[in-house]
């Protein structure tokens, strides 16, 4: 590895669901500011392993984790970290739009009241900025105070990453995103991803190959809780080094 | 007959027989209704519901016994409400699959089963004599109250339990604790179905008898209680007391007072029902 800062490190991990092998010693770096994409067959892991960045998987029995994780270099799992100071740090958007069954205006400040941010002013502007950052403020200002499930399929996911956004995450993890969504309201999203790695870290696992093709500058291909191959999006998308990864990005398993 | 006849005509009887099956249960409680209601209803006016008990039929009234039905029924849910809810919120959510809470879980099953005068009796040695609480409100209460426990607490585990998992990840995603989730996202989304669980637990409160009588409430109660120290008496036992007397004159005052039980029981439903549908509205999947 060169001496750059990287935002995002696992070294030597490994992940366990009972004597379930997950994923198999990873190492990858990955850069700020820029999308990563994680891509792969079902079950291969990639999921597994962006729900280890923001340790969404510490709920789940008999999941173990041996190896590091270093956010800025400071290691994720270790004891003095505070699981909710992390998330703080890491947001995450899932593969189904899941907004509470609140109102708009509720759902973004929702990270903010837990934190103890009462401050009507504050909460105003900061749903403000969120909405307009993932552009549904136009569509939803006159909506604030109605249910955040009268929203379509598309306004929701897009709801669900400003209410990432309100608490000012610095790496934002996505669970195949888009893979609820019709084309149009997926193409909203990728261009949203766009502009959002201008300030944030982004990775990214989708199914879909154009997908991770377009939108990252980075892919990471995982199979069998392995990490094949990861490098820049276009040297994987145009000379891959392993024949597994060939094979999967020109369709022909997966 | 043809074969499509056949089954077209198996068909149309299935489905009288199952209106006939369903039919009996409620013709029988109609009934019953109308013949209470001729009974009772003449008999039901101011003084029957404001008048103390009295030897004398057309005297007497069910005014300590409607005030002693309400008292037990506040003080019953101020204490299974909490405890209920609260036990129900830690097994569904804290309590870890293990031996212990599959333990538990049996007992709770089995605590629901048990006969409602065995809690008269539990209730009786415990809080009456061991606490020295006596025959008072309280001791009815805290007894009717272990009485609709388990009903609340699985009540509010299935109503939990039916709150999306992706919901408590967003929340947890989000940076909130367990408690935070569970407070600001579990309990309002599954609030209608642990207050209808809590409300259908209490109209069975209401017509218990059996408990009350083995911890020695009183049908003859010259007075309304005043407080949960009190001694009192409530209209299954008031109902009771009266049918056992010989007079006919009693027969109506048992009419008139099953009339004003079944009332209370009522409006418990019809409260549950109505929250169970204003909460489904708004919360949707």
């Amino acid at each position: 590895m060169s001496k750059k800062n990287y935002k995002l490190e696992a070294r030597n991990l490994n992940a366990y669901y009972g004597t379930f092998h997950a994923l198999k010693d990873i190492n990858i770096a990955m850069e700020e500011k820029a999308v990563t994409a994680f891509i792969g067959p079902s079950g291969c892991g990639k999921s597994t392993f962006l729900r280890t960045l923001n340790r969404m998987n510490d709920y789940i029995d008999g999941f173990k984790v041996e190896g590091d994780i270093l956010l800025d270099g400071r290691d994720i799992y270790a004891r003095d970290v505070r699981v909710d100071e992390l998330r703080k740090e890491v947001g995450m958007v899932f593969q189904k739009p899941n907004p509470f069954p609140k109102t708009v205006f509720e759902n973004v400040v929702y990270g903010l009241k837990i934190q103890g941010i009462k401050d009507k002013k504050v909460l105003n502007e900061v749903a403000e900025t969120s909405l307009r950052k993932t552009a549904l403020w136009d569509e939803v200002k006159d909506k604030l105070d109605k249910s955040a499930l009268a929203l379509s399929g598309g306004q929701q996911q897009r709801l669900c990453i400003a209410r990432a956004l309100a608490i000012s995450p610095s790496v934002i993890l996505m669970d195949e995103p888009t893979s609820a969504l019709d084309p149009i309201s997926t193409a909203k999203i990728e261009e949203l991803l766009y502009e959002l790695k201008e300030d944030y870290t982004i990775v990214i696992v989708t199914h879909n190959m154009q997908q991770a093709g377009r939108v990252s500058d980075q892919t990471a291909f995982f199979y069998m809780g392995e990490l094949i191959e990861f490098s820049k999006t276009k040297t994987m998308f145009t000379s891959p080094k392993h024949e597994r990864t060939q094979n999967y990005i020109t369709g022909r398993f997966g | 007959m043809t074969n499509s006849e056949l089954n077209r005509f198996k068909d149309k009887a299935f489905q009288w027989f199952g209106i006939f099956c369903t039919m009996i249960g409620l013709v029988v409680l109609a009934i019953f209704l109308i013949n209470i209601l001729i009974d009772g209803l003449g008999r039901i006016d101011w003084d029957f519901l404001n008048n103390l008990p009295s030897r004398r039929a057309h005297r007497a009234g069910i005014y300590t016994a409607w005030i002693g039905t309400i008292w037990i029924l506040v003080l019953s849910s101020l204490i299974a409400f909490p405890l209920g809810i609260a036990a129900g919120i830690y097994l569904e959510e804290y309590g870890k699959r293990n031996r212990m809470a599959s333990f538990l879980e049996v007992n709770i099953s089995n605590l629901a089963g048990v006969p409602s005068i065995i809690y008269g009796l539990l209730g009786l040695e415990i809080f009456g004599r061991v606490f020295g609480l006596g025959g008072s409100l309280l001791t009815g209460a805290l007894t009717l109250g272990l009485l609709i426990l388990p009903i609340i607490i699985v009540t509010t585990r299935e109503a939990i339990k039916a709150v999306p998992r992706s919901i408590r990840d967003a929340s947890f995603a989000l940076g909130a604790s367990k408690w935070q989730t569970i407070w600001f996202q579990v309990l309002p989304a599954s609030f209608g179905g642990i207050l209808t669980g809590v409300i259908l637990a209490l109209s069975r409160a209401v017509g218990e008898a059996a408990p009350l009588i083995v911890i020695g409430a009183l049908a003859y109660v010259p007075f309304a209680p005043k407080s949960p120290m009190d001694e009192f008496t409530v209209l299954p036992i008031q109902i009771f007391n009266w049918i056992s007397r010989p007079q006919e004159a009693f027969a109506t005052n048992v009419a008139a007072a099953i009339i004003i039980l079944l009332l209370i029981t009522f409006m418990l439903n019809g409260i549950a029902v109505y929250l169970r549908n204003k909460w489904q509205k708004k919360v949707k999947w």
